[in-house]
């Protein structure tokens, strides 16, 4: 079991970095978004590489975040009856979905979208657009996204498995400390008490 | 039992697609794998044409990866991420509040109107609830208002982000129902903007029937004054009317061959921009010509405007797609949270971490109802939809009373995106099929979505409010008065009188379909000239305007004589039926 941990203590890390890197290619995209419609209007010049390469950032994004999203609990589920459970319950639930729900749709998708891959390496193929960029690397990355979603499945099995066994703590909680949303909600109040006051008692009036 | 099961495979399908989801595993894989086993099972069963369908999942797969519309969804939540920390949602609510605070329910206007603003800024419900909770709640319970209407008012005003441009509901449902985006954002415009002057009645109605729970702002709450005491309400007359006079004399000094909305949107740059130097001038030379609220409302009111332009301005001029208009409303508001000094590098960080994550966790939502679909189309499931819904008694308005019936209910457990990808593509083919105007359903259901956030107990906007609204009873710092805490059961019946505004407003929409401009957009198609086209987002362009600078008067009621003569979009099959 200990190995087991290892392993899974490895996966882990493995999609922390992935995640941390990807997320910057949210702001790439964005950038490069806006840029292109400023140029276009501006100096009526546009460019299909750099169409086609915000629909790359973005594939990269959300394929390959697969894993790390997965990780941070936030594939979104249907809670209604989920929650009526004991804890170990949900656990075993878990269990049961990552070992027939997950792990299939991974194996199925790569063992369909691989030799379309392979196919698209050694054909070359371009896109059919001009001055378009070529295909394979972006067809890379849904079986590169589905291996790394594969590999922190086994991760939280792994977790769970421990956790049943009493190894460690509650996995299916969120490793995050804080949501977005909570940040959001402590950085106002904590803005709040001093500004409201000013506002509503007029101590900023001259 | 072989027999049994080929021939009532849909049914079987679709009724473990819910055990399935219930079953409390991600949606995302939940839905992948209902798909994959009775893909499995057609297989084996011999299924005519199963294999093939399985087959092409991966370039099903590549085809969500290059769709140009979904790429939205991450700029919007991105931008909407940036936008809640730059202190814009702060200013407009303080300010905001302070000018129309002395009026009895004032606040509660004030948060609508803020919350419309937002929503037209962005399309992200939590920010505006979050920012609306903490600042204006407090204030609101200070003065005595009524728990049930202050926090049902925010949580619906929060989610009027949800219908009102640009927003990811609508973005989510044109890709769905493979109508342009534009489209239905300008088919949006008017149900929104009537919606929202749906919730100022409201507010209005309460003022006037129980002046007590919406008491007016007392004299020493109101901080923005002039030195001899007034409020500085006429110079913000003034400003207004002058730039209002300078918008119009811009129109009408164009040439008449200028596309119209293009006019509207540069005359309104030219109007706020004379409001904005003037301020400015005002404030660095100490003119003393302006009050300090006609100033300050200036000031706030520039940068959402400012970002309203970078986003729907510059779709309606051509300039962008709608997703575009995302990246650059994206890049304003960074611009603006950097040049306030508001943004740095862990929120940038968590900013596209988060987006990152609901990029994800929907597009594989989506991939996983791909797969679902494709089984769902082996065992003929689309064709048993179409003979369910079709079905039903009283044709079009039979198929749509028990569609909204059941979004409506299924709304209560399942988000828009799951609805809009699970629920859609079962409806949508049928929709089209009786002859119905899909732009003009789209909206239809997006105003009918929106309820899914009001909806007590897992209402996402209730949730939000329920994290920031006060867990205990608590004394007030300015006045030191006890003030009781707000209770769950509070904010939950504050919602059921916005629920039912919202189903009003579906039933308006069914009643009278011209109010999304859809059909009109049809009508202009068909006889070729883009005068007609064109006509109906400038409307929508100047109640939006009218909305955030008039207030809830004109807000209340001109969406209706606004809209032009009622195009029924169910007309159309209704010719064909007589055929």
């Amino acid at each position: 079991m200990t190995t087991l941990l290892t392993l899974s203590k490895l996966i882990d890390r493995l999609s922390e970095w992935v995640g941390r890197w990807v997320a910057w290619l949210v702001l790439a995209a964005v950038l490069i978004s806006a840029a292109n419609a400023i140029v276009r209007k501006a100096f009526n010049m546009s460019s299909n590489s750099f169409l086609e390469i915000q629909w790359y950032l973005f594939s990269a994004v959300f394929l390959l975040a697969a894993g790390y999203t997965l990780m941070r609990q936030d594939h979104v589920r249907i809670d209604v009856i989920l929650g009526r459970f004991s804890k170990r319950t949900q656990i075993w639930i878990d269990i049961v979905g990552i070992c027939f729900f997950l792990f299939p749709f991974v194996f199925v998708v790569i063992d369909l979208s691989w030799p379309l891959v392979a196919r698209a390496y050694t054909s070359g193929e371009m896109s059919s657009n001009a001055g378009g960029l070529i295909r394979w690397p972006v067809f890379a990355l849904l079986p590169l996204g589905m291996v790394l979603l594969g590999l922190q499945g086994i991760s939280e099995l792994i977790k769970r498995f421990a956790f049943l066994r009493g190894l460690i703590d509650d996995p299916s909680r969120r490793k995050q400390t804080k949501t977005a949303e909570e940040e959001l909600a402590d950085f106002l109040s904590q803005q709040q008490q001093p500004s409201a006051a000013s506002v509503l008692h007029g101590t900023s009036r001259p | 039992m072989i027999e049994f099961l080929a021939t009532n495979m849909a049914p079987i399908m679709f009724a473990s697609l819910i055990v399935f989801l219930l079953f409390g595993y991600s949606v995302a894989f939940s839905l992948a794998a209902c798909g994959l086993f009775f893909g499995f099972v057609g297989i084996q069963i011999g299924v005519p044409g199963m294999a093939s369908l399985m087959q092409a999942l991966p370039l099903r797969i590549f085809g969500i990866m290059q769709n140009d519309t979904l790429l939205a969804i991450p700029f919007f939540t991105f931008m909407g991420l940036i936008l809640e920390r730059s202190g814009m949602a702060e200013d407009l609510l303080d300010t905001i509040g302070q000018l129309f605070g002395p009026v009895r329910g004032g606040l509660a206007f004030a948060v609508i109107l803020v919350g419309a603003m937002l929503a037209a800024t962005t399309g992200v419900v939590a920010a505006s609830v979050i920012s609306m909770g903490l600042i204006s709640l407090p204030i609101m319970l200070r003065y005595g208002y009524d728990r049930r209407v202050a926090s049902g008012v925010i949580a619906a005003s929060g989610t009027l982000a949800q219908i009102i441009p640009p927003s990811l509901v609508l973005i989510v449902l044109a890709d769905q129902l493979g109508r342009s985006v534009g489209d239905l954002y300008k088919g949006a415009f008017i149900p929104g903007f009537t919606l929202t002057g749906l919730y100022v009645l409201y507010v209005i109605s309460i003022a006037f029937v129980r002046p007590a729970w919406v008491p007016a702002l007392p004299k020493e709450a109101r901080s923005i004054r002039e030195p001899d005491d007034s409020a500085g309400l006429r110079s913000l007359g003034v400003l207004f009317a002058l730039s209002v006079a300078l918008a119009v004399m811009f129109a009408k000094s164009r040439p008449d061959d200028v596309p119209t909305d293009e006019l509207i949107v540069t005359s309104m740059c030219v109007g706020v921009g004379v409001a904005f130097l003037l301020s400015l001038a005002n404030h660095y030379l100490k003119l003393g010509l302006l009050s300090r609220m006609a100033e300050r409302v200036t000031f706030v009111l520039i940068p959402p405007l400012g970002l309203i332009f970078l986003v729907l301005g510059t779709i309606f001029l051509g300039i962008a797609t709608p997703t575009e208009g995302g990246a650059m409303g994206a890049t304003g508001a960074l611009a603006m949270g950097l040049a306030r000094r508001r943004i740095d590098l862990k929120l940038l960080r968590q900013a596209m971490d988060s987006t990152m994550k609901l990029s994800c966790f929907v597009l594989f939502i989506l991939i996983g109802s791909t797969v679902f679909s494709l089984s769902f189309q082996g065992v003929d499931g689309p064709k048993w939809v179409e003979h369910l819904l079709t079905s039903l008694p009283g044709g079009q308005l039979g198929f749509l009373i028990v569609v909204n019936l059941l979004i409506f209910f299924l709304a209560f457990f399942l988000d828009f995106f799951e609805l809009s990808f699970i629920v859609i593509p079962l409806i949508g083919p049928v929709a089209d099929k009786l002859g119905i105007d899909l732009v003009w359903f789209g909206v239809l259901l997006a105003v009918n979505m929106q309820t899914s956030f009001m909806h007590p107990p897992f209402g996402f906007a209730l949730f939000y409010l329920r994290s920031v609204a006060p867990t205990n009873d608590y004394t007030d710092r300015l006045t030191t008065k006890p003030i009781a805490k707000v209770t769950t059961g509070q904010i939950y019946w504050g919602a059921v009188p916005f629920v039912l505004i919202q189903v009003f407003m579906v039933g308006l929409i069914i009643a009278f379909p011209g109010l999304v401009s859809g059909g009109l957009g049809k009508a202009a198609a068909l006889d070729t000239s883009n005068v007609k086209l064109e006509v109906q987002p400038n409307q929508e362009r100047t109640e939006m305007d009218a909305n955030t600078l008039f207030g809830p008067a004109t807000g209340a009621s001109s969406p209706a004589p606004a809209a032009p003569a009622p195009r029924d979009p169910l007309e159309p099959a209704a010719e064909g039926a007589k055929k």
